[in-house]
């Protein structure tokens, strides 16, 4: 269980729980999360087309959901952000199903790029991922404050000087950055369930975004882990596994956030008549 | 998908005069149709992740069904309204929580179709299984199946036509329809569920991604150049109509185009017209509106959408 390869899938998965954790947090926050489903899977193309090449896959990756980035955030600037990402979207699987029919024997691989392998994990795929990781964890940790602010606050964000185009546009950029060193190891469409259902059950846990951001990373992990371990022993998919789990640790967030306003709402409602019996009005209770 | 066996009947010599192929143009301009009627409200009420998302989950519904042996039609249907009603459920009021919303059922979903495929490769092995999911499935129209495609596609249609009004009041102001008695919920539900129902049967037919392009691309066009919404959705539903017959014409002339000699794609043809129309658009328009930020940019299209033809 922790030896040879799937000590590799132990660190692989690890770094991308961790980097799903922070950038799907962000892209909760942001409401982007057809934009963290776009990417991840219209960047197979990518891959697709490198592989027709001959080159490395991460290079067309990367290649393309830098692209897919760009083009989502320079459409935005014209019409609405979910129609840009709708039409770039659209555009890069149908160049990648061109791709797919010029290529012979793509099939099989590009099932391991929408599932991912993450039981073959090999060594010399860990390096790569684990700097990728660094680099995204350090661009986000970086932009922090001024993300947070334009995520929360556009039009305060804008007037400090902060433009939202170009935080919509970084933070792309570093969606695309993170997508195409984890793609290779959990595939696409576990990329985005491990960058939503932690994150948005962090978001409805917490309103402090520190907090919650380590929350959002903890859910992953624990995610993530319980996947490898059911999946290991039962031999059904990860991504089976880690999407029903981002939706179970959802729906379990909302009604723990639920029952805490009925509780906050009832508390808050006894404390003012208290104070409002002593000393007046007081202050509604944190979600009140 | 039908634009496998279409690409089939596109190099044989009685293209024209073939049955499934006469099936296949019919069934395929209703889609465009549907889609672009519907795609009109989904681009002005700013759903367009629902739209794809439920193409996918359908998808999924079709594995599912396959794997369990009932017609693919039925799990295509049940999935998609079952994750609308399910997203509406969870689903907060305000855009950003409905995109959450519809992203956790999608990777709920999405989890589901990687157990699906891997309980049918299990039983069949078949390699090209991911393609269903983003390509659409291998589904073959059967005649047989064809009056109740045609029939839930006009009921989904309708239902969106009937409602136009309402639901271009509640997606423009909520509390001014609200005010006049309109159940805005109740709307969104209706809505939603016709949503289900067009783009399920768009994602069986050509596939997820021809659904979602069809879905979005004429429609957005459309509101951009069409005063009022009954012109937007006659011209998206021209443009739609359009993309698909140039697409298909295209990929017949493509058959001897390099690299391999066995044509390209539908798909490929299809998305690009109806991606390069709405790029167009920005040409013809010039500079005029420059950088808008989003939220006004999107009151304009529901002015543009709204104001009297």
């Amino acid at each position: 269980m922790f030896s040879g390869l799937m000590l590799n899938t132990w660190i692989a998965a690890t770094a991308v729980a961790v980097i799903a954790g922070v950038t799907g947090f962000f892209a909760v926050l942001r409401g982007s999360t057809f934009a963290a489903h776009a990417i991840p899977n219209g960047a197979f193309a990518g891959a697709a087309g490198a592989s027709l090449l001959g080159l490395n896959p991460f290079a067309g990756l990367a290649a393309f959901s830098v692209a897919g980035a760009l083009g989502i955030a320079g459409l935005s600037r014209r019409a609405r952000h979910d129609v840009a990402t709708a039409l770039t979207f659209v555009m890069m699987l149908a160049v990648g199903a061109l791709f797919v029919s010029w290529s012979t024997e793509y099939a099989q691989e590009a099932y391991s790029l929408l599932f991912g392998e993450v039981f073959g994990v090999s060594t010399g795929d860990v390096l790569p991922i684990l700097v990728l990781g660094v680099v995204s964890i350090v661009a986000i940790t970086v932009m922090f404050r001024p993300l947070m602010l334009s995520s929360a606050m556009p039009e305060v964000a804008e007037a400090r000087g902060i433009p939202a185009p170009r935080m919509d546009l970084a933070f792309l950029l570093v969606m695309a950055l993170a997508t195409s060193m984890t793609v290779p190891v959990v595939g696409a469409l576990l990329m985005f369930s491990l960058m939503i259902g932690p994150a948005a059950a962090a978001r409805s846990l917490t309103a402090r975004p520190g907090l919650a951001m380590t929350v959002s990373v903890a859910i992953a992990l624990i995610t993530v882990w319980t996947g490898i371990v059911v999946s290991y022993h039962t031999n059904w998919p990860l991504g089976f596994f880690v999407g029903v789990m981002g939706a179970a640790f959802y729906l379990l967030g909302r009604a723990y956030a639920a029952g805490r306003r009925h509780m906050a709402v009832r508390a808050s409602a006894a404390t003012s008549l208290v104070r409002g019996v002593l000393t007046g009005p007081g202050p509604g209770g944190e979600y009140g | 998908m039908i634009v496998g066996h279409l690409l089939r009947y596109v190099f044989e010599p009685g293209f024209f005069g073939s049955g499934p192929v006469h099936v296949a143009f019919a069934v395929g301009t209703v889609i465009a149709i549907t889609s672009a009627v519907v795609g009109v409200f989904t681009v002005t009420r700013g759903q367009s992740f629902a739209g794809h998302a439920l193409g996918d989950i359908a998808t999924t519904g079709g594995s599912g069904a396959f794997l369990i042996g009932i017609n693919q039609f039925w799990g295509y249907l049940a999935f998609g309204m079952g994750a609308a009603a399910f997203m509406e459920m969870i689903g907060v009021q305000r855009r950003r929580g409905r995109d959450v919303a519809t992203g956790v059922v999608l990777g709920a979903a999405l989890g589901l179709a990687a157990l699906f495929l891997y309980l049918g490769t299990q039983q069949s092995s078949t390699t090209g299984a991911s393609f269903t999911i983003l390509f659409g499935s291998l589904f073959a129209i059967t005649p047989s199946t064809v009056p109740a495609l045609i029939t839930s596609a006009l009921l989904a249609l309708a239902t969106v036509v009937v409602l136009a009004r309402v639901l271009l009041l509640s997606s423009l102001s909520p509390d001014i329809a609200a005010a006049r008695g309109v159940p805005v919920r109740a709307v969104g539900v209706a809505f939603l569920m016709a949503l289900a129902v067009s783009v399920a049967l768009s994602a069986m037919i050509i596939g997820a991604v021809l659904s979602t392009a069809l879905l979005i691309g004429p429609a957005a066009t459309a509101l951009r150049v069409a005063k009022g919404p009954a012109r937007a959705a006659a011209t998206a539903a021209g443009i739609g109509v359009a993309a698909v017959w140039l697409g298909i014409v295209l990929a017949y002339d493509s058959f001897y185009w390099p690299p391999a000699g066995r044509g390209w794609p539908v798909s490929f043809f299809v998305v690009t017209l109806v991606v390069g129309g709405y790029l167009v658009t920005y040409l013809r328009r010039g500079e005029r509106r420059q950088a808008a930020p989003e939220s006004a940019d999107a009151g304009a299209d529901t002015e543009q959408a709204c104001s009297p033809a």
